[in-house]
């Protein structure tokens, strides 16, 4: 199946706009194209008529241009007879927005889709979805422009079975300044699932990595799923709902008792080096750390700060993620200590965590990092900083990553993210560096680099 | 055992639901999987028979379809040290539901493991490891694997156990013997992917290590279908 038409379309065509209701979902979806991508959006109602000064085309077959991508929004009977024309019409693959099928107990309408799609070899996302939002390039959410929080475009794709949570992580991830490759919203998953979408992103130069929320996989979907996953060079990350056990069944062995069902999809995935993130706060961590590093660590952690409490929390958090934090040797703290300025030398305390004290200045940070890329037993740098200290300067995210950049090895920052800091956590951000807002947050990203690997 | 074989042992236990125990043991011995030296007694004199060989003490259990867990009615005796005992043991086991014999074997020591095996609905056949004994279920020490399992596997499912120290030797005790327990494991593996479309689960409980081996001291197979 080729999923081009899908997410890279050049045309697309609404349909089931409403000639009386501009707020009907297809009108939306159509208006925010048409005025804000650089695709060609056409309507379509079989009444035709014009929309907002345009044609609206009675059939599919009547657009004057081949048509990539269709986003169905009309009544669920009527998409049987409409994905048939999108087919003979040589429409390059849909996205079923109506809702109406499986969920509410209409498998029969769903089936119809699915055999008439298998047939024509016809990629359809949904039914029941939001669909696609690729950045810059097409939109299929119904969710009004002024309505939306659109993260830059970046290199994380998220997948996920329900769209209200992929709006709600588009959100985050813009607060967070992650940025996205690919959001498709899968809804009912009846032709094109988890796995097809998984094979398409490993291939996808746009993408590094790949998070995907999941209520479930059908039988044996979750083994293609992984093996696919394990084989996948790209990080990926799984965030599962449901995780309580369903009803109490009778377990007759004490295997089966032991081995619940997310018990198995938790350790599997495990197994499999594929990211399982427990909650939301990992899933938004670990995809900025991934989205800087793709590389795992083995997680021995070096801590540098310029207050004695922060780095004390990021230890306690580092020994509940099972991270090290390694100490430093007489000698190496004694070569920190050569470069540190003279109002800090006698009272920074170098074992790691590092405290520069809160009259550390910029160059103390930097020669203190700097040496620890040379140090073997760390292989990850977390920089915990209070821009509100008075030696430090905006300048010193963007320094920072640049020494980290040329020594290859993981630098995370911490900064409170509060507008009057932007200029440092953009200094981080824009130079490939993940800043975190809490310093659990940090302690995450770090685990997130650990984990990509199987267990 | 051929695999024929045990497709035949598999669908004759069909009705039952789950595998008698010798059979089960016996399945598992042909994959090279040990298990203490047993006899299926009949009678008293094949009991004894045995004891005559081997020698004492025995471990008696009672061999019946309708007899899921054994220790509940009584049907585990251990530490049989005479013919005397051994005797009165088979009679006291003939009275009960569905007797269909006594199994006989010697006895084994070693910690207590746990090696089990899963057909999960997402994943298909997973394999369980862990502390094992009658107390699994409290401690919940396990670790779990989709299968086959890999030899690199192993070492990572040891060191997932909270009890990995007392697996690697701890406060002067020997580890239990890590190639044994590796080989075990790995056949379990290969056990479970020939016959995973006819099991629902099995718990090899306990599996008991030693410095020297690695026994399976009970075995349970529970079919598909019941």
């Amino acid at each position: 199946m080729n999923f081009r038409a899908l997410f890279q379309p050049k045309t697309m065509a609404v349909i089931g706009v409403s000639l009386q209701n501009d707020q009907h979902p297809a009108n939306v979806i159509f208006r925010k194209n048409h005025l804000r991508y650089p695709v060609k959006a056409f309507a379509v109602n079989p009444k035709g008529g014009s929309l907002q000064g345009e044609t609206v085309f009675k059939k599919i077959s009547n657009i004057p241009e081949k048509v990539d991508l269709a986003v169905i929004a009309a009544r669920a009977e009527h998409a049987p007879d409409i994905l048939s024309e999108c087919i003979a019409s040589g429409v390059g693959g849909a996205a079923v927005i109506s809702g109406g099928f499986a969920e509410i107990g209409r498998n029969d309408l769903q089936e119809t889709l699915v055999s008439m799609a298998r047939k024509a070899d016809f990629p359809f996302i949904g039914p029941n979805c939001l669909g696609i939002y690729a950045p810059s390039i097409v939109d299929s959410f119904f969710l009004p422009s002024e309505r939306m929080v659109r993260p830059d475009q970046g290199n994380v794709a998220i997948v996920s079975q329900s769209g209200g949570i992929l709006v709600d992580h588009m959100l985050k991830f813009k607060e967070e300044g992650i940025g996205l490759s690919l959001g498709v919203s899968i809804g009912n998953k009846a032709m094109i699932r988890e796995i097809d979408l998984l094979k398409y992103l490993e291939k996808d130069p746009g993408t590094k990595v790949i998070a995907f929320y999941v209520e479930g996989f059908a039988k044996g979907e979750g083994r293609d799923f992984v093996l696919a996953a394990a084989r996948c060079p790209k990080p990926v990350i799984v965030i599962k709902s449901g995780k309580s056990p369903g009803g109490s069944r009778a377990v007759s062995s004490h295997t089966a008792s032991l081995a619940g069902d997310y018990k198995v999809f938790s350790q599997v995935l495990a197994q499999m080096g594929v990211v399982e993130a427990g909650d939301e706060l990992e899933l938004i961590s670990f995809c900025e750390a991934l989205s800087c590093y793709q590389t795992p660590i083995e997680g021995k952690i070096g801590i540098i700060t310029g207050s004695g409490g922060h780095g004390a929390m990021a230890v306690d958090g580092c020994a509940a993620h099972g991270l090290l934090v390694p100490s430093l040797t007489t000698r190496e703290q004694e070569r920190i200590r050569e470069d540190l300025s003279r109002s800090i030398k006698a009272i920074a305390s170098l074992g790691n965590p590092i405290d520069l004290t809160g009259s550390a200045v910029d160059e103390d940070f930097i020669s203190t990092a700097r040496h620890l890329t040379t140090i073997p037993e760390i292989d990850c740098v977390l920089m915990l900083l209070l821009p509100y200290l008075p030696g430090i300067t905006s300048d010193l995210g963007a320094r920072l990553s640049s020494i980290y950049q040329k020594a290859g090895k993981a630098l995370i920052a911490y900064v409170p993210h509060v507008e009057k800091f932007r200029m440092l956590i953009e200094g981080f951000e824009l130079n490939g560096v993940p800043v975190s807002h809490s310093i659990e947050a940090a302690v995450l990203m770090a685990e997130a680099l650990r984990r990509c690997q199987p267990c | 055992m051929l695999k024929k074989e045990i497709a035949t042992v598999l669908d004759t236990s069909k009705s039952n639901g789950w595998v008698l125990e010798p059979d089960a043991k016996s399945i598992l011995r042909s994959y090279g999987i040990a298990v203490p030296r047993f006899t299926w007694a009949a009678n008293p004199e094949e009991a004894l028979q045995f004891v005559r060989e081997r020698g004492f003490p025995v471990v008696a259990k009672v061999v019946s379809p309708k007899i899921l867990h054994k220790s509940d009615v009584g049907g585990v005796v251990t530490g049989i040290d005479n013919d005397e005992w051994l005797n009165d043991t088979f009679q006291a086991f003939s009275q009960m539901e569905g007797f269909a014999g006594m199994l006989v074997e010697e006895m084994v020591s070693g910690m207590e493991l746990m090696i089990g095996a899963k057909m999960d609905e997402q994943f298909g056949p997973v394999i369980l490891f862990g502390m094992g004994g009658t107390e699994v279920e409290i401690y919940k020490d396990t670790v779990l694997r989709m299968a086959p399992l890999k030899e690199q596997d192993v070492p990572s499912m040891i060191k997932n156990l909270k009890a990995h120290r007392l697996l690697e030797g701890y406060r002067g005790s020997k580890p239990v013997n890590r190639e044994a327990l590796t080989r075990a494991l790995l056949s379990f593996s290969d056990l479970v992917m020939d016959i995973h479309e006819f099991i629902e689960s099995i718990d090899l409980n306990p599996v008991l290590c030693s410095p020297e081996q690695c026994m399976v001291a009970d075995a349970r197979i529970m079919l598909i279908g019941r």
